[in-house]
């Protein structure tokens, strides 16, 4: 375990520095640079201005002080924003993304995994008819108009719940909804049909003849084999969900870390997209490492590393 | 083996619940008198896409205490049907029991509700499986296969359960079961894990053990060493068998008595040696022709042509009929009763009518 994890690691640095070189040269390579709009266009304070932010030295150059910056975890000043640095950007933005994606994750995990099992239990039944028709819609509907819908519905016209910001509970329902009901719909789907399958099989049918509750059987013996699916998509998943908080967090007015993302892309702010992207990418590799492990601990016929001697 | 035929009573409910203790030296000599399961004029159906299948056409056998009952017969005869509507096992809703009953000491299972069924599964009757790969919970750690069904039937402690579990490894013989109750079902062999199922049914102590195929998917080699288990878990506790197999191999080595099933319905019962040595209906003759044989050099396998009736349109007269060398008029058209060959052997046949005996002599 303890050398999978290392080895992990060191893959994990591997992809996170692909990333952040494919970035860099990716923003370079896109014309403009941050100082195109600023109304002072006098030659002299853009040359100062370059200089302190060292974009006149060489790209190679640059990319090497970036790559310092990232082992450092100092990703210097803004530069839209003087008075910020990226750091303080990241730790004002980043909690309220990560609360807006892990409660999305949470209640699209519970509920997809719940409606999926009860859809496949009721199989060809009402439960599992209206379960599916759900699914479709909720892949179907993007979610950034899933977001104006319940906006108009739940704040404008019924006026139960607040139609924007990130202030209390209440504020969390709307956006959480329209961000979880896609991957709700997803992991539904996958759940009722693996479920099906596993349902199907003869440990379930010895299960049965054991004598046991239907709740237990389904609980200890059916669920944990249905998961694998589901566990497989969680990366690809939370990457969705990721990229989703932008868009849901600019509907909703939420001051998370998208605003600050998309913004700094618009304005060429170098130092902000890089931390950012870096920061995120950093996130999901983590996210997708803790998703192998999690894999082990639910199947335990995966083994993450090799031991001599297994029968 | 020379056992028991004189002292079997072919439907004989109501005897005196006498079950003599094994006096001679020799193996399960034992005399079976007390019935403990007697399936009557067993109906069951699925319904399919192509119409409804009828899988059992009126099954009836008894099962005595203590003896070794093996249901033999090609696929799709109905030899699982049986042990799954024993069991409570048949898929709902497409299966159904259409008549008949199954009366397990007394009680009749076919009218038990599922909760009550529950009570019975695992706890008076266990099933072992046909495949050990496929059998066992990849995911659950043996040990909790093993002590739930315990746990769930019988108010006892974890580790009571897990005493039970490890004793009951060691019976049927899993080397260091204490250490191999923590490990998952992966890390055993086919072999290992049959006897680790095997373990499962017994642990409750069941009196009455279907056993489906066991031995179907293991080598050859550790078929005989599944096969010595069973007989001496059976000297052990005096349990009841039924062994559902096609591999009259298996029969022979194990099986007290014999009943040969045929498109849904029993033809024939009798004792090993009865149903071995004097056969009497041509199917049970063709499947004991078509077994390769050590002692009888020349003779070629001879394969019994045709195949078995639709289940879905099954006939009216004798289903054997279309493939039987002896065929005549009336068994196209009239199923035949039973005739009771010794009081523990029977057949449907009509062969068996006096006015066909006249006609073959």
């Amino acid at each position: 375990m303890a050398i999978y994890i290392v080895k992990r690691f060191f893959m994990m640095i591997a992809t996170i520095l692909i990333i952040a070189t494919l970035t860099f040269f990716l923003m370079h390579s896109v014309p403009g640079s941050p100082f195109d709009e600023e109304r002072t266009s006098n030659p002299t304070i853009q040359a100062n201005l370059e200089k302190f932010y060292k974009l006149d030295q060489p790209t190679h150059v640059q990319y090497f002080d970036y790559l310092k910056s990232i082992a450092t975890f100092d990703f210097g000043p803004s530069i839209k924003k003087p008075n910020e640095t990226v750091n303080t950007l990241l730790a004002r933005g980043f909690p309220i993304s990560f609360e807006l994606g892990m409660v999305t994750i949470l209640v699209a995990v519970i509920s997809g995994i719940t409606l999926g099992t009860l859809a496949a239990l009721r199989h060809n039944g009402i439960i599992d008819y209206s379960a599916m028709a759900f699914a479709v819609i909720g892949i179907s509907v993007p979610n950034f108009v899933l977001a104006t819908v319940l906006i108009q519905q739940f704040a404008v016209n019924w006026n139960l719940l607040p139609p924007a910001t990130w202030s209390s509970r209440m504020h969390m329902i709307l956006p959480t909804l329209a961000l979880a009901t896609g991957p709700t719909a997803i992991i539904a789907r996958l759940t009722r049909s693996s479920m099906l399958e596993v349902l199907t099989q003869d440990y379930i049918k010895m299960a049965r003849a054991k004598g046991l509750s239907p709740v237990r059987i389904v609980l200890r013996h059916a669920l944990r084999n249905a998961l694998m699916p589901v566990v497989t998509i969680m990366g690809t998943m939370l990457a969705g969900i990721l990229t989703g908080t932008f868009v849901i967090e600019k509907i909703f007015a939420i001051p998370g870390m998208g605003k600050y993302f998309v913004e700094s892309i618009n304005n060429r702010d170098y130092p902000v997209i890089m931390g950012s992207t870096v920061f995120y990418s950093a996130f999901l590799v983590f996210m997708l490492f803790l998703v192998d492990i999690v894999y082990g601990f639910i199947d335990p016929r995966i083994k993450l590393h090799r031991k001599e001697g297994d029968a | 083996m020379n056992e028991d035929e004189n002292t079997l009573k072919k439907n004989g409910q109501g005897g005196a619940a006498v079950l003599t203790k094994p006096e001679a030296a020799g193996k399960r000599k034992q005399v079976f008198s007390e019935v403990m399961l007697s399936v009557r004029d067993l109906y069951v159906s699925f319904r399919t896409f192509g119409g409804e299948v009828q899988a059992l056409r009126g099954v009836s056998f008894d099962l005595y205490k203590g003896e070794t009952l093996a249901i033999v017969g090609e696929s799709g005869c109905g030899k699982s049907v049986t042990a799954n509507t024993i069991m409570g096992l048949i898929p709902e809703p497409a299966g159904r029991i259409k008549n008949g009953s199954v009366l397990f000491k007394g009680k009749d299972l076919t009218k038990l509700d599922k909760s009550k069924m529950r009570k019975v599964q695992g706890v008076d009757i266990s099933m072992i499986f046909q495949d050990p790969m496929t059998a066992l919970n990849p995911t659950l750690k043996i040990g909790e296969q093993l002590t739930e069904g315990l746990r769930t039937h019988q108010k006892v402690s974890i580790g009571e359960a897990r005493k039970k579990a490890i004793k009951l490894l060691e019976v049927v013989g899993i080397p260091n079961p204490e250490e191999r109750m923590k490990q998952y079902p992966h890390q055993f062999s086919g072999g290992m894990r049959q006897r680790i199922v095997i373990a499962i049914a017994l642990i409750c102590e069941p009196e009455l053990l279907i056993a489906d195929e066991p031995t179907t998917a293991l080598d050859v080699t550790i078929q005989a060493q599944i096969l010595e288990l069973f007989e001496e878990i059976q000297e052990r506790t005096g349990v009841s068998i039924i062994l559902i197999t096609h591999d009259l191999g298996v029969v022979a080595k194990i099986a007290d008595r014999i009943a040969v099933m045929y498109a849904g319905k029993v033809i024939e019962i009798g004792t090993k040696r009865e149903v071995f040595y004097t056969p009497q209906h041509p199917y049970t003759k063709g499947l004991l022709a078509s077994v390769p044989r050590l002692d009888l050099k020349e003779e070629e396998l001879q394969p019994i042509e045709g195949t078995p009736p639709d289940l879905f349109a099954p006939p009216i007269g004798c289903p054997f009929t279309a493939r039987c060398p002896f065929a005549m008029e009336v068994c196209d058209r009239i199923y035949p009763g039973t005739t009771d060959i010794s009081v523990t052997h029977a057949v449907d046949c009509w062969l068996q009518d006096e006015r066909a005996k006249k006609l073959f002599d």
